[in-house]
């Protein structure tokens, strides 16, 4: 940022009065940090599994628009019943996205790093076509669909977006699942020794297909939230990078559930505030994301280097390296 | 002659445990000294600091006179140390000839020799007598292969001290013996030895001296001279342990488990068994004896449903059990000791009492429905740590800081508690020291004489000398004899593994 020639001070004042320091800039960064909490808790099962789920921006997309389609394109239907429609339009999709990568390792023995890598690209694209083809909205030029009716908004409590609230006691949900559950355990196990897990009788394949599933679904549910509750309508371009940050926020929670929610808070502050940051500041966006990349360095890399230890792709890729 | 390495007053904790306290000891070239101990006594810990692997809190190791740094392994090998370790450091996806010379390959130009590689590993295992296929991958091979390997590759660089943990563990008796020998030469030439083993035979066999560790300290050291296995046995434990069994008559009914006909493949899709018939009744203890590689691990995991039948079937008590489906077996009442502990039998970043439970975690009383039961889990561990004298701080360390033997107990420990009908045990006792050997076999008399049918595979023939009711010598992929305990004489059992007939 000196280089830049702002003034660090500033900027780091600008991005905390932003994101932290008025109940609107407060509510906008707790919107921002709604879909990232997800994404974060999509990677971090799949993590727990022994799976690298880096698919999670395209089963966030897909979600979102789902979500948006449902939003707008049903009608007459009261908020209770619309809205939970729209969420689960997003959920289903964002699950059949990530299944489609769990089912390819699973069945055909592809490496989920490869499938979810290819199965981005095919959903962003598709995704950028449909909302510029056929789900546009009538009369735009720009790739985007039509706005989502009210009775699939999600309300707003004292101004905070509601989602928040949701997808920390998601956070916790999953948490306990893994802590006190047979299902987390088995997930747990097949992420730490596959052929413990094998002796133990858990399914490996079940496990990755649940792993994949889940997170998919996490993951679809965050970018129908985005959609219906913070943008009101379905935009390609306002979810670039959520599923990608949502990597950052699982690393930096150490793969455990519950160290995404303040992973996600601090991302989505950063996020929020670099608008204003740039504006205030003089500080480019491209600095922000530099920030996030160190952050993200620092803290994540000997935890990656363990987890990739801890795994059977892992243990492969690294055993003999010391101790 | 000054010392080839002198450790002073070495002292290393570990959180909960003081592992090593004011150890000193010494070992002069071309002399063996064997260490010997309970497991957790500190004998890991102690000849990792050696190689640099541990930084003790305190105290001097000094190789040759000159002071190593704490935590520099590349110091300890650049000054002639080489070390076979207790875990092996074997990389699974790559060939045994890869594993030998990675860290110093030799190289034509800018590029690696494969075909020198190849010829010295050969080489190498010709001159050793320690066989091993230089082509193989490491993650398709047995154990006691591995170990082979991991000799190999610390006797490949010219060391003038030589560290093994638990070298023997795994290997044959016949191996053995010609690691023994191996180790009497390279002293001769002047190499010093330091040897951890629980096998008093062995100590009484090679050693010069013996140090013995009881609770991270040294308790005492004698030579074979002074001194005999039970003299061994009792300053380790520190009480008098019997070394023979003592067990009664077996009292067998009918048959609970049979095998008939059964085929199975190995990892390279060779028939390893081949129409093998058995049958265990309930009340006996049958040892299946042979040369490792006979198709016993198959037949193990056959058994257990943890690798494919090609044909024939599996009963117990009269019941098919399912191929391929291990939880299914084992919720028949069958339970197994795998020979693969690290692979199979531990999950090692799960706590102790976690692992107590790895193949029981979803039944009553450790879950009701899906919640899992923490309770009765620690009610679970606190009884079988106890039971079973699994030295760990706590009921939540990890099974990564245990000590080698500590783990096999938590591995029996799991499977011997639990009410079945047939007991498998694979290499049950490998790396435990001779107090929990007894402790051990006690338990898997007691499980036959609460009607369990008991199939015992292990590679020590002494073991399943003095444990089985009848023994079955397994040669080909193919039971070839069944003998009476009384009718099992040492020469004869040797002659029919070989495969020769009787
Ligand atoms: N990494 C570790 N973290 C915590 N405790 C450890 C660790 N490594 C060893 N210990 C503890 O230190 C003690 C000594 O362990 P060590 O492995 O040296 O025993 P050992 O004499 O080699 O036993 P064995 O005969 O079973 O191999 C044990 O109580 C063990 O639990
Ligand atoms: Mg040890």
């Amino acid at each position: 940022m000196l280089l830049q020639g702002a003034h660090p001070m500033d900027a780091y004042g600008s991005l905390f009065s932003h994101g932290f320091g008025s109940w609107a800039g407060f509510a906008k960064t707790l919107g921002k940090a709604t879909p990232l909490m997800l994404s974060g808790l999509a990677v971090t099962i799949g993590l727990r599994s022994g799976l690298f789920n880096i698919g999670v921006q395209g089963q966030l997309v897909s979600g979102a628009l789902a979500a948006g389609w449902a939003g707008y394109a049903i009608h007459g239907l009261p908020i209770y019943i619309h809205l939970p429609i729209a969420l689960l339009f997003g959920i289903a999709f964002g699950a059949l996205v990530g299944w489609i990568a769990g089912a390819l390792k699973a069945y055909r023995g592809i490496h989920e790093v490869i499938t979810t890598i290819m199965i981005n690209s095919i959903v962003l694209a598709l995704v950028d076509y449909l909302a510029g083809h056929n789900f546009q909205e009538p009369g735009q030029t720009l790739a985007r669909t039509s706005a989502v009716l009210p009775s699939a908004t999600i309300p707003k409590i004292f101004g905070l977006p509601s989602g928040f609230f949701f997808a920390v006691l998601l956070s916790w949900g999953v948490w306990w699942i893994f802590q006190r559950t047979t299902s987390g355990f088995r997930l747990d196990t097949v992420g730490r020794n596959k052929n413990a897990a094998w002796y133990a009788g858990i399914s490996v394949k079940r496990s990755v297909l649940i792993a994949m599933g889940v997170g998919g679904a996490i993951a679809g549910l965050g970018g129908a939230i985005e959609t219906l509750g913070v943008i009101g309508r379905f935009e390609p371009t306002f979810n670039t990078g959520l599923g990608f940050d949502g990597i950052t926020i699982a690393l930096l929670g150490r793969a455990n559930p519950l160290g995404v929610i303040p992973g996600a808070i601090l991302i989505g502050g950063i996020r929020g505030a670099s608008a204003s940051m740039q504006f205030d500041a003089g500080v480019a966006p491209e600095i922000v994301d530099l920030i996030l990349a160190l952050i993200l360095f620092c803290v994540t890399a000997p935890f990656l280097s363990k987890w990739l230890r801890s795994t059977e792709v892992g243990a492969k890729i690294t055993s003999g390296w010391s101790n | 002659m000054s010392a080839l390495l002198e450790i002073t007053n070495v002292t290393k904790t570990f959180p909960g445990v003081v592992a090593n306290e004011n150890i000193s000891i010494s070992v002069s070239a071309g002399e063996i000294v064997a260490l010997l101990g309970e497991n957790g006594a500190g004998k890991s810990t102690l000849v990792k600091s050696v190689f640099g692997m541990v930084r003790p809190d305190s105290g001097e190791i000094r190789i040759k006179g000159e002071l190593i740094s704490p935590g520099d392994t590349s110091g300890a090998i650049a000054r002639g140390v080489g070390m076979v370790h207790q875990h092996f450091q074997l990389v699974p996806v790559m060939t045994v000839t890869e594993n030998i010379i990675l860290g110093d390959e030799p190289k034509r130009g800018i590029f690696l020799n494969m075909k020198a590689a190849r010829a010295e590993v050969l080489a190498l295992s010709e001159k050793y007598g320690l066989e091993v296929d230089p082509d193989a991958f490491v993650e398709d091979l047995a154990v006691g292969t591995q170990q082979r390997i991991e000799i190999l590759k610390a006797l490949r660089k010219d060391v003038d001290l030589l560290i093994l943990d638990e070298p023997t563990a795994v290997l044959t008796p016949q191996e053995t013996d010609e690691l023994l020998q191996v180790m009497r030469n390279l002293a001769a030439s002047g190499v010093g030895v330091l040897f951890i083993t629980h096998k008093l035979r062995e100590v009484m066999a090679v050693a010069d001296r013996v140090v013995v560790l009881r609770n991270g300290r040294v308790a005492g050291s004698t030579s074979p001279k002074e001194t005999d296995e039970e003299g061994l046995a009792q300053l380790m434990v520190g009480r008098n342990v019997v070394l023979q069994v003592e067990k009664g008559d077996a009292k067998p009914e009918a048959a609970t488990l049979v095998i008939r006909e059964l085929h199975v493949n190995d990892d390279r899709k060779h028939l390893a068994v081949s129409g093998l018939n058995l049958e265990v009744r309930a009340g006996e203890i049958v040892g299946v004896a042979g040369v490792e590689g006979n198709g016993q691990r198959e037949l193990v995991e056959a058994i257990c449903g943890m690798r494919p039948r090609i044909s024939g079937e599996v009963l117990v008590s009269g019941e098919a059990t399912p191929d391929m489906h291990p939880h299914k077996v084992h919720s028949m009442g069958v339970s197994h000791i795998p020979e693969d502990r690290e692979k199979h039998g531990l999950v090692s970043s799960y706590s102790i009492e976690d692992n107590l439970v790895l193949n029981q975690f979803d039944r009553e009383p450790f879950a009701k429905s899906w919640i899992r039961n923490i309770g009765a889990l620690e009610d679970n561990a606190t009884r079988l740590v106890e039971e079973f004298d699994i030295r760990t701080p706590s009921i939540k360390t990890t099974a990564s800081a245990l000590s080698g033997g500590n783990k096999q107990k938590v591995v029996v420990a799991r499977e011997l508690s639990q009410d079945t009908r047939v007991v498998v045990a694979a290499q049950p006792t490998r790396g435990v020291d001779v107090g929990s050997i007894e402790f051990i076999h006690n338990q898997l008399i007691a499980a036959r004489d609460a009607g369990a049918a008991v199939l015992l595979v292990s590679a020590e023939l002494d073991e399943i000398l003095s444990l089985a009711d009848r023994v079955a010598v397994m040669f080909g992929g193919k039971i070839v004899a069944i003998l009476d305990a009384k009718e099992a004489e040492r020469g004869l059992v040797g002659r029919l593994m070989a495969g020769l007939s009787a």
